[in-house]
């Protein structure tokens, strides 16, 4: 029942840990940072975020999602500070002030390099930050399978007109750039969003979108959609809501050699009523 | 006396021999409801293809710390339009919530916040969002140029009553 993928060889100790105890729960299938509200009038607006893992997408259901990797970027590219941070059993809660004019970017990124070898007889695996690897695998590791990881897991909060300073990319995992501004939505209107893998287009990738509300219906009512050569893809919003956006990606373009490539980038978007 | 001269003669010149005058009424509606606080109503044009001008936005601008700029994102269509990329308040356009009743309010073409008209289609635009309440959008279009005056009414069903433009060119 537990929609949480996780690597097959790991027991269910170790894939707790992984899930659970790194900042972005790496491994889940459906975490999110929820706003309470995206777009904002006045100087000094606050806004109270969820951070969960959960089966159903913005229930908090399952297990909270530690808020300790979560960063607020500022219009200006500056850190803004999470506030009154919570963990409770299922969900994490923090604030955000919102002191400049313009688009906040709530995200939590993180990349990491899964090993497995063979020595001795048994299989070892070792998993941890991308620059430590090659200390930590031996050299002559026999059977040498790594998996380079970029998990990337955001929402967006407006102040005043939207502004797109905090789109600008690092170049690192899958990344969104807007075409529409994510703070911008309106039911029954197109938005289009590009998709970038370590900065080049992330071409013919599956964007899943589902809407929030799902304990009230008995379909996931998912909508898919494909990146085009320019890792731009476009979603006609059905009515308003919020939703959660995922796309996930594996190829062979690695920067470690013979290494798998996993990315990720999961949003949530708010869509208002016309 | 150059100096004063100079600039009397240029507004002379720029002014056109007599401004339009739009005049724009709404009616509050009275509502049997709880709770009743009167409504945030934003006035706005909207230029076909064109730009948007804010003539009137009536809130609670009374509330210390400028908290009524909070609820002010309520009146989406606007907040959109053209509110989200003001800094308010806004002279001669910030105003303070009228209660139920009939209102009304005179502009003119050529004086802050109407600038001089370019031909084209506009949409009147009247947005009414009320705490505890709902939100409504009611719409006049006319065309600019006029040949001669034009009314137009048009009525909410909710949160607005009649909302009328008389234009005198």
């Amino acid at each position: 029942m537990i929609s949480v993928r996780l690597p097959r060889r790991l027991t269910p100790a170790l894939m707790l840990a992984a899930a659970f105890s790194l900042p972005l729960a790496a491994e889940a299938h459906r975490a999110w940072i929820l706003p309470a509200a995206t777009s904002l009038s006045s100087d000094d607006a606050w806004v109270t975020f969820d951070a969960a893992i959960s089966n159903d997408i913005f229930h908090p259901d399952y297990h909270a999602m530690s808020a300790a990797g979560i960063t607020a970027t500022a219009p200006d590219g500056s850190e803004a500070p999470l506030e009154n941070i919570h963990t409770g059993k299922h969900r994490s809660n923090f604030d955000l002030n919102l002191t400049q004019r313009g688009t906040y970017r709530i995200s939590s990124a993180g990349k990491f390099v899964i090993a497995s070898w063979e020595e001795n007889g048994e299989r070892k695996r070792w998993r941890g930050d991308a620059s430590q690897w090659r200390a930590a695998v031996p050299a002559d590791a026999a059977d040498l399978r790594i998996t380079e990881s970029a998990r990337r897991l955001e929402t967006y909060v407006t102040a005043g007109a939207p502004t797109e300073t905090v789109f600008k990319p690092g170049n690192n995992g899958l990344e969104l750039v807007p075409v529409t501004h994510p703070n911008d939505l309106f039911a029954g209107e197109e938005a289009t969003f590009q998709l970038l893998i370590d900065g080049k287009p992330a071409a013919a990738l599956t964007v899943e979108v589902i809407a929030g509300g799902m304990r009230y219906r008995n379909q996931q009512d998912e909508m898919t959609t494909t990146t085009d050569q320019q890792g731009r893809f476009s979603v006609t919003w059905p009515a308003a809501g919020m939703y959660w956006l995922n796309a996930e990606l594996e190829d062979d373009q690695a920067s470690i050699p013979n290494a798998t490539r996993r990315a990720s980038f999961t949003g949530t978007f708010e869509v208002l009523p016309q | 006396m150059r100096s004063l001269i100079a600039p009397a003669l240029l507004v002379a010149l720029v002014l056109p021999a007599s401004a339009a005058e739009l005049t724009i009424s709404v009616e509050i509606p009275r509502l049997n409801v709880a709770e009743y606080h009167r409504p945030y109503v934003a006035f706005w044009l909207e230029q076909q293809g064109g730009s948007t001008t804010t003539l009137a936005v009536w809130y609670d601008t009374k509330l210390k710390d400028r908290e009524g700029e909070k609820w002010l994102k309520d009146m989406r269509q606007w907040w959109r339009r053209s509110g989200r990329s003001l800094e308010m308040p806004v002279d001669g356009v910030s105003g303070a919530t009228r209660p139920v009743g009939a209102h009304s309010f005179t502009l003119r073409t050529g004086q802050a916040p109407l600038a001089e008209l370019a031909p084209g289609d506009y949409t009147l635009q009247v947005e009414a969002a009320r705490e505890v309440g709902g939100r409504e959008v009611v719409s006049i279009p006319f065309s600019w140029p006029l040949d001669g005056a034009f009314s137009n009414s048009a009525a909410g069903s909710q949160e607005l009553g009649t909302v009328r433009l008389d234009i005198t060119p």
